[in-house]
């Protein structure tokens, strides 16, 4: 499976991909992540590469081939979204973050980009997975509600997955995560 | 054990099993993480050194003394350690010596796209490739084997996708393995004419014996499959190969140089056609070509950015690769709260010359701040306002300042700051001091006080720096206070002869206190001066600026260029 995960540096995306590893391990399959350091992390673009199953070459999804899109944000969800295979999955975080041409008043956010996803030759699924976890108690587990949102969707095994995230989060935080999963699964 | 690893944590992980006491390196994305996991390793001394030239002479240090010594940086890292590397390739070692280098193909974190490998070809040093994060702790590993045994420096060779990208390793224990006694050698050590005359026979010497042993080195090997065409890769293209043209035979090649060329002309008489992959220049198909190898490569296989499994198929197979959605790009951004905004929003409004330099502020460049004019490569501010005051007279350099960071400022800034003194110079350098190493994740430097273990140590003191070097006009200012940073400003600009401006505040992502929120009131009257700042927690909107709570840091720079006082804290609104 090929899971391509898009979002704003600084949203949490590293988390996901590795809970995603971790899932992949528990299940046995080999698998590879590939993770963008550095210059983009500064509210840049980020993407993160998942795949997983028999064996695993590129650790980087080819152009147009992966099952599913996991966006944590609606720009970013556009920009990647020729990236999901026909009839593949898009998971769209429906939240909104304004890239600097925008703040600044030099381009325009781009309008009903629900609609425009919606046309896709995939299954769009919305949520809005921020206020998910923010009712949960902290607005920084919004990556692991659309972890469980993507166990939902997919149909991943939940109790599997959620080991993956009690390995993939420092104890402290497990509690909030957990209850975060959940929300996700159950939206 | 089996786990998940990026490749730079397998580097680190290698040279550990293969028992190395010495780690030095200067941070660079993206090869930073590899001296950052070395110095979890207690039986490892490891240090962040002031430059990559320093780096690799603490490591040559190491190895002469007896050690096995790592010494990592990233692409251009190794344009500042060429000089020690084209030396230390006559020395040779005494405990093994291993220099990881990571390119950067596709420019994702740097200044340009720099093929390592030429600096193999032309120090006559060996380089392995490996092609995920295994075979980076193998074949580092292996590296130091093959340091002592061919009594030579060697590279690991990484790219950022082989670097950052996670794959499975299987750890081993650590083979401790004692420091040599340190043994008096000129011969091999003082490398004066004399001595390099002879020392360049042991050189080719060498390099001929690795090379031959490259053919039956299992780290080379071929994979036959359909033989119509065999394709010639290494290091992560090898993995894009695999998954591109699953049917094709392959030689892998792990010892980029010297290569396997008696190898590889095995293979080429075993397949029907011979066609090079490789990312960048045409680094393997010009040496096969010389050897009259008949094959394909860069008139096949693009030379500029990054392969990838789509493009492979595209340049072979024809295929088309799917058109990306074009829309509103998102550039990284300066952090809200990020002390270097205030400086830019003041130079910005000076209306100065800025030659800049490498780090988080030289996104002072873009808009809507665009202040910054030059980005060469580290230090280059100050040696480039040298010369455009040089070029355009002394009157010039009164309105041209030198913009750079901390880390750089000591990795090579002070030089330049040295040259402007003793030439008799007008030039303005203001070091942008944010107490850390920013943009490649926070690593402590010489002007921090601070230590890669986080021991405290002598904090480099600018100032008294300067002022041993002669610069006439040295003072430090509160980086948030515009008024001030304006004022200090124009009076150095106005000022004969060498200026240090040293404008002090923490990274905003290391400074933890949280200050209370802004929001902006009634007052507003909508004249964007806030929004001009590019401030992320700052949004443009139709009827007026707004600021995201979430965002919002409390910096307070944005309270200071608005004149209507509509800028107040949260509660206050
Ligand atoms: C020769 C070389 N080594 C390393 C790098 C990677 N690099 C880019 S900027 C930088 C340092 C930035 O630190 P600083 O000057 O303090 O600025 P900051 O990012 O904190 O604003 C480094 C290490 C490089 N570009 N060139």
């Amino acid at each position: 499976m090929n899971i391509l995960i898009a979002g704003v540096g600084g949203q949490g995306t590293l988390l996901a991909s590795r809970v995603l590893g971790n899932y992949a391990g528990l299940m046995g399959y080999d698998c590879k992540l590939s993770e963008v350091h550095g210059m983009a992390q500064r509210g840049g673009s980020v993407i993160t590469y998942v795949k997983f199953g028999e064996k695993i070459h590129s650790p980087v999804i080819a152009d147009g081939d992966s099952d599913v899109l996991l966006a944590f944000e609606e720009l970013e969800a556009l920009r990647w979204s020729h990236n999901v295979k026909k009839g593949g999955k898009l998971l769209m975080n429906t939240q909104k973050i304004m890239p600097l041409p925008v703040i600044i008043g030099a381009s325009e956010y781009p309008e009903n980009i629900i609609d425009t996803l919606k046309k896709g030759q995939f299954d769009f699924y919305g949520i809005d997975a921020l206020g998910i976890a923010k009712a949960c108690g902290n607005e920084k587990a919004l990556n692991t509600v659309m972890i469980g949102y993507f166990a939902k969707v997919v149909g991943i095994d939940r109790d599997i997955l959620k080991k993956a995230l009690e390995m993939s989060v420092p104890a402290k935080f497990a509690e909030v995560n957990i209850k975060a999963f959940e929300a996700g699964y159950n939206a | 054990m089996k786990k998940l690893a990026i490749g730079n944590y397998a580097v680190a992980r290698g040279a550990y099993e293969a028992g190395v006491t010495v780690s030095s390196a200067y941070p660079g994305t993206p090869s930073t993480e590899i001296t950052e996991f070395i110095a979890k390793y207690k039986e490892v001394n490891a240090e962040w050194s002031p430059n990559e030239k320093v780096a690799l002479e603490v490591g040559i240090g190491a190895s002469v003394a007896g050690a096995r010594a790592i010494v990592a940086m990233k692409h251009v890292g190794l344009n500042v350690a060429a000089d020690p590397l084209f030396t230390v390739s006559y020395t040779g070692v005494n405990g093994g010596l291993v220099i990881a280098v990571a390119d950067d193909p596709g420019v994702h974190s740097s200044q340009n796209e720099q093929d390592s490998r030429y600096y193999a070809m032309s120090a006559k040093v060996p380089m392995l490739e490996p092609s995920d994060s295994q075979e980076a702790k193998d074949f580092t590993a292996l590296a130091f084997e093959l340091s002592e045994k061919y009594d030579t420096p060697i590279f690991i060779r990484m790219t950022t996708r082989v670097a950052h990208s996670q794959s499975y390793i299987t750890e081993c224990e650590r083979k401790e393995v004692p420091v040599k006694p340190y043994v008096k050698d000129a011969g091999k050590y003082v490398m004066m004419p004399g001595n390099a005359k002879k020392r360049r026979f042991n050189v080719e010497d060498r390099m001929n014996a690795f090379g031959r042993a490259a053919n039956t080195m299992a780290i080379n090997f071929a994979e036959y499959n359909d033989r119509e065409v065999g394709v010639v890769c290494s290091g992560g293209v090898y993995q894009y190969v695999k998954e591109a043209l699953p049917d094709y035979s392959v030689y892998k090649v792990g010892t980029v140089f010297p290569l396997p060329i008696d190898a590889i002309k095995e293979f080429a008489k075993n397949v029907k056609r011979l066609l090079v992959i490789e990312e960048l220049d045409g680094f393997i198909e010009k040496q096969l070509k010389v050897e009259g190898i008949k094959v394909d490569g860069k008139n096949v296989i693009p030379n500029i950015d990054e392969l990838s499994v789509s493009k492979i198929r595209k340049a072979v197979l024809g295929e088309d690769i799917p058109v990306p959605v074009q829309t509103v790009v998102r550039p990284p951004v300066l952090c809200p709260g990020c002390p270097h905004r205030s400086v830019f929003s003041v130079i910005s409004k000076l209306k100065l010359n800025v030659m800049g330099d490498i780090g988080c502020y030289t996104l002072g460049a873009l808009a809507p701040l665009n202040a910054v004019d030059t980005v060469v490569c580290m230090g280059a501010s100050i040696g480039m306002a040298i010369g455009a005051e040089k070029a355009q007279g002394r009157e010039f350099a009164k309105k041209t300042l030198a913009v750079i960071g901390d880390s750089t400022f000591v990795h090579s800034g002070i030089t330049g700051m040295i040259d402007a003194v003793y030439n008799n110079l007008n030039t303005k350098i203001l070091i942008v001091d944010n107490s850390t190493t920013g943009m490649t994740g926070h690593q402590p430097h010489p002007g921090t006080g601070r230590t890669i273990y986080d021991e405290p140590t002598y904090k480099l003191d600018y100032e008294v720096l300067a002022k041993a070097c002669g610069v006439k006009n040295v003072v430090t200012v509160g980086t948030m206070d515009l008024n001030a940073v304006e004022r200090v400003i124009k009076e150095q600009m106005a000022k004969d002869g060498v200026s240090l401006i040293i404008a002090k505040e923490p990274c905003a992502l290391i400074n933890k206190t949280k200050k209370p929120n802004y929001s902006i009131n009634e007052k507003c009257k909508n004249c964007k001066a806030c929004v001009k700042l590019g401030c992320p927690a700052i949004v443009n909107k139709k009827d007026g600026p707004f600021i995201d709570s979430a965002l919002c840091v409390g910096c307070g720079v944005c309270v200071q260029v608005c004149k209507f006082g509509a800028i107040c804290p949260e509660k206050e609104n």
